[in-house]
């Protein structure tokens, strides 16, 4: 019933191949996330990725959208988030209308009306929906953890069917099933029956020779030497038991608020003006004006 | 199905969900089948691509990995499988109340002879207001008892979800059905409003060695809390590291969930650093979330080997994450006590309420503290009822 390569773009038939090709798309990947991503295409399981804020959680689907050339559909979840909201609604009003001139043309049976009032036309797809109603597709199901957990339950059905049943049509199911990636940021442990559907993957912090390769990638204006330098000591801040260690984010981020200032190196006086843009909070700028970061840069640039 | 995979790399799968099962990572059955599919779409025979398939499919959170790597090489060098049987899943307890029953040695705690109990409910009334650290066995076996059947039902906050009330915001799912009923026209606006959930609460159990007497009693405390607000109750050990017992604690009976506690707890009886463990806390935990707009009880006698500068700064975060921050200290209940300990000074000027702890009325007054109603009715079955039937 299903292709043989899965979802796999024609001519990558390993991990090591699949990362070759996220690297066009400026999006690198280590072993690990390489054959996660791998595997969730070829055998059609979603992909769970924890890590810190930051790392490229959510990054990876918009390189695999990009990589499909597929739409990506996201579903931020937030507590209190349901079915309404995440899977389908009823389109209130246009029933309503439907119902109106229903009466005014004459009604035939009512059974036939209220047939008609609960057709798939007059059903809102909501980001769950939609993704198993389009094919190709690359579904993110971003901070999953900040759901409560009744909406877990919701996920289960459309993670392991791929279907969604509404009680009035009957049961959905995709054709393809689509990619998904859940992230989460740890602030509660999700349900063991949903990782379970998953394959599981911890990413974590670049090691600093790949983490400026990604800055490199991503902010091709800046020169080496600036991004060499943001980069330490951007690991430099890491060590330091900051409350909200930055993340690659915040490095593309300085990178890129550096070079628009016209750096080519990373002075302290630049450094200072621009701190706001990896640190954000006033206790870690402050230990981060205490460190001499020149120092902490010239080491880590003669280690790297 | 993984017919690819070879029969080599299939052991060598199997015998890892074994391995891992037994270092106490838990891996469903299933897991292994989908380790197998896994590798048969790799190349089973690169030692490189069966690691993923094994660690993407049978770990499940980035604390499993250290013991995936160490059990993966046992594995690989053919130390697995052994031809033990599988460890039962009883547990035995470990004798945290024995231990704990003798008071620590500071001499001045006056009640030291035990005073025996005439008759279970009678004696309720008199152990209510004994200190914890003094208790006799049967005397201590009576206020687990009594732990046990504490409720705590927590605040309440307003959930974003929705429910039918009489009052309210016009339900449209409703309405429509209703109008649908009522043949188009719109007779009834049924009304809903946002659901209550409750409040979480964190609890942090201070099991060093300045605790000991009382640290048993809290964890009961904290697993009747647990019990009864599954779900929204989170709690951690603090000694020499922080340890998050919530799952631990899971289990309906006292005594295996203590068991269970003392077998993950790695530190009871040592000393403390709080400030530093409240600090991996909030990293870890509070900061993500855990602690947002929780309310907090630490119970601690705030006995800091560590710098207490470091917990005041800890305190400050922890008290702009929190609703609100309780310190149940049980110490606070002998006569004479004055708030000395380094810690617990640095730490009070962020405390919302400062309780004591070291009774069993203590431990009812957090409880209503922490429902926010501190002269409120203490809610509990009747103490009667369950010393009745015990």
């Amino acid at each position: 019933m299903r292709a043989e390569g899965g979802l796999l773009p024609a001519g990558v038939d390993t991990p090591a191949g699949l990362a070759a090709r996220l690297a066009e798309l400026r999006y690198l990947a280590d072993d690990g996330l390489a054959t996660a991503a791998f595997l969730a295409l070829k055998l059609h399981r979603p992909l769970f990725c924890e890590g810190e804020a930051g790392v490229g959680k959510t990054e990876l689907a918009k390189a695999l959208a990009a990589l499909l050339d597929a739409p990506l559909i996201r579903l931020q979840c937030y507590e209190g988030i349901d079915a309404s909201q995440a899977l389908y609604d009823w389109d209130f009003p246009r029933q309503l209308l439907h119902l109106r001139a229903a009466q005014a043309v004459g009604v035939g049976s009512v059974d036939a009306l209220e047939a008609e009032l609960y057709d798939r036309r007059f059903l809102l797809a909501r980001p769950l929906l939609a993704a198993l109603e389009t094919s190709p597709v690359v579904l993110l199901i971003d901070e999953v953890d900040r759901a409560d957990d009744e909406f877990e339950a919701f996920l289960l059905e459309v993670l392991s069917d791929f279907a969604v049943t509404v009680p009035e049509i009957g049961t959905i199911r995709a054709d393809v099933p689509p990619v998904v990636v859940l992230t989460s940021n740890r602030t509660r442990d999700v349900h063991d029956a949903l990782k379970r559907r998953c394959y599981y993957h911890w990413i974590e912090h670049p090691t600093f020779a790949r983490e400026v390769e990604i800055v490199r990638l991503r902010v091709p204006a800046a020169s080496d030497r600036l991004t060499a330098q943001v980069t330490a000591a951007v690991h430099a801040l890491r060590g330091e038991g900051l409350l909200k260690p930055p993340g690659i984010a915040e490095t593309i981020d300085w990178v890129e608020a550096l070079a628009a200032l016209g750096a080519d190196h990373l002075d302290p006086a630049l450094a200072a003006a621009t701190l706001g843009a990896v640190v954000k909070y006033r206790e870690d700028a402050q230990r981060a004006a205490a460190m001499d970061l020149g120092a902490a840069v010239a080491r880590a640039v003669a280690n790297g | 199905m993984g017919s690819g995979a070879g029969a080599g790399a299939v052991g060598v799968l199997v015998a890892l969900g074994i391995a891992l099962r037994e270092t106490g990572v838990p891996v469903a059955p299933d897991r292994v089948a989908e380790a197998v599919r896994a590798a048969a779409e790799l190349d089973p025979t690169l030692r490189a691509d069966l690691y993923w398939a094994g660690r993407l499919t049978l770990c499940s959170g980035p604390e499993h990995y250290p013991r995936y790597d160490a059990v993966f090489d046992a594995v690989f060098r053919g130390e697995w499988p052994r031809t033990r049987r599988h460890r039962p899943a009883v547990v035995h307890p470990r004798p945290l109340a024995a231990q704990a029953a003798t008071p620590p040695g500071d001499g001045d705690v006056g009640a030291g002879a035990p005073v025996p109990l005439r008759s279970m409910a009678s004696g309720t009334e008199l152990l209510r207001h004994r200190d914890i650290g003094t208790l006799t066995a049967a005397e201590r076996a009576a206020l687990d008892r009594a732990l046990a059947a504490l409720a705590l039902p927590g605040e309440s906050r307003a959930s974003r979800r929705w429910q039918p009330a009489g009052r309210g915001r016009v339900d449209p799912h409703r309405t429509v059905r209703a109008v649908l009923r009522g043949g188009g026209e719109p007779w009834r606006l049924p009304q809903r409003r946002h659901r209550t959930r409750p409040r979480p609460v964190v609890l942090l159990v201070d099991v060093s060695g300045s605790m000991s007497g009382y640290a048993d009693a809290l964890l009961r405390f904290a697993h009747a809390a647990a019990r009864r607000r599954a779900g929204s109750t989170e709690v951690f050990t603090i000694g020499t590291r922080l340890t998050r017992v919530t799952r631990e604690l899971t289990s309906r009976d006292p005594t295996t969930a203590m068991a269970a506690v003392g077998a993950a707890v790695p530190d009871y009886s040592g000393g403390t650093r709080l400030g530093s463990l409240l600090a991996r806390f909030l990293d870890e935990y509070g900061q993500r979330g855990t602690a947002r707009g929780a309310i907090v009880v630490i119970m601690s006698d705030g006995w800091e080997r560590g710098d207490p500068a470091v917990l005041a700064e800890q305190m400050a975060r922890l008290s702009r994450l929190a609703r609100r921050v309780v310190w149940a200290n049980p110490r606070k209940g002998r006569p004479g006590f004055a708030p000395l300990a380094a810690g617990l000074v640095a730490a009070l000027p962020y405390v919302d309420d400062f309780v004591s702890g070291h009774s069993l009325a203590a431990l009812e007054h957090l409880a209503r503290v922490v429902v926010g109603d501190a002269d409120g009715p203490v809610r509990t079955r009747s103490y009667r009822e369950v010393f009745l039937d015990a």
